[in-house]
């Protein structure tokens, strides 16, 4: 399995996911740089956090015009999996690939601590391997993070099961307290904690690694059909 | 050439920290009767007068980059001729 990590100027997670991937799951995988407008030979896409473009104008906004993002669509047409974490989700709604906009924290604070997430979805390709209202500890770290839809939109992913992830308690304003939503098809997912910061206990916590995991064992899934 | 401006408000559904923030400082400085601060954004776009449609044009670009419908709005003006 191969994977794309998709570096905007201003991305700093990306060698994070980076060796994620090469050290948790031993799969291939490259960085892209943000203006190329090919991604042939790629499995999933990996979208990191970090302050694309400085968060001018809105965060995500910018990168949302970007050479590569056309290219993200069609993968997402294609079914192929897209992570896109912190910014990486700001982009994913931005582009439209998820519902909502993530607005500043209701505390207008940068929060940077690890906290709580209650897995509300495991029947997805990211979430396999946890268990259905598993409790897991992922680090957050965002100034714009306050999850944000309207009502009919929220009913929406509601009824489809598009809620994977919940924080354990209100941290930043979120309605419904969201940290990560999938898409309709089940093949694109946002989450504002970063799992790719979570590998090791050493650091605090291992509980990203299912998440990786799970995205190489759903693939392997689907090719072995 | 013609001078847009462009507004890009909080939808008023929408909960505004930094206007909140603002708010407080502006009491801070004494000045009890102002109730409630929104902040916004303002662009000025200085554009050719050969464009055939400027009302889409504008419209386009605010929906897909200068607003999130999803939360903001916007408003323009236009001032014809404006060097």
């Amino acid at each position: 399995m191969k994977f794309a990590v998709i570096v905007f100027p201003g991305s700093n997670c990306d060698k994070d996911l980076y060796f994620a991937v090469k050290d948790s799951i031993h799969a291939e995988v490259e960085m892209i740089d943000y203006r190329e407008t090919s991604l042939d030979g790629f499995d999933a896409v990996l979208i990191p956090g970090g302050f694309s473009y400085g968060d001018y104008l809105r965060s995500g906004a910018i990168a949302a015009h970007a050479p590569i993002i056309k290219t993200i669509k069609k993968m997402a047409i294609l079914g192929k999996p897209i992570l896109g974490i912190c910014n990486g989700f700001q982009i994913l709604t931005e582009i439209g690939l998820l519902p909502g906009a993530l607005m500043r924290n209701r505390q207008n604070k940068f929060i940077c601590e690890t906290v709580d997430l209650r897995v509300e979805n495991s029947q997805t390709i990211f979430t396999s391997e946890y268990d259905y209202d598993e409790i897991i500890n992922i680090p957050v770290a965002h100034g714009e993070g306050n999850y944000y839809c309207d009502i009919a939109t929220l009913k929406q992913i509601n009824d489809n099961n598009q809620i994977v992830f919940r924080y354990a308690s209100d941290i930043n304003g979120s309605v419904d307290n969201i940290a990560g939503i999938i898409n309709k098809e089940g093949n694109v997912l946002g989450m504002m904690p970063h799992p790719e910061r979570a590998l090791e206990e050493i650091i605090g916590s291992d509980d990203g690694l299912k998440m990786f995991q799970s995205i190489l064992k759903s693939h392997m899934n689907r090719v072995n059909l | 050439m013609s001078l847009v401006k462009v507004y890009v408000t909080y939808k008023e559904s929408i909960l505004d920290p930094q206007g909140e923030a603002i708010k407080k400082a502006i009491h801070g400085m004494g000045h009890t009767s102002i109730n409630d601060v929104r902040m916004g954004k303002y662009f000025e776009l200085n554009v050719d007068n050969n464009i055939s449609d400027i009302d889409s044009e504008i419209n386009l670009i605010c929906d897909s980059l200068l607003a999130n419908p999803n939360m903001e709005t916007y408003r323009y003006e236009i001032l014809e001729d404006a060097e």
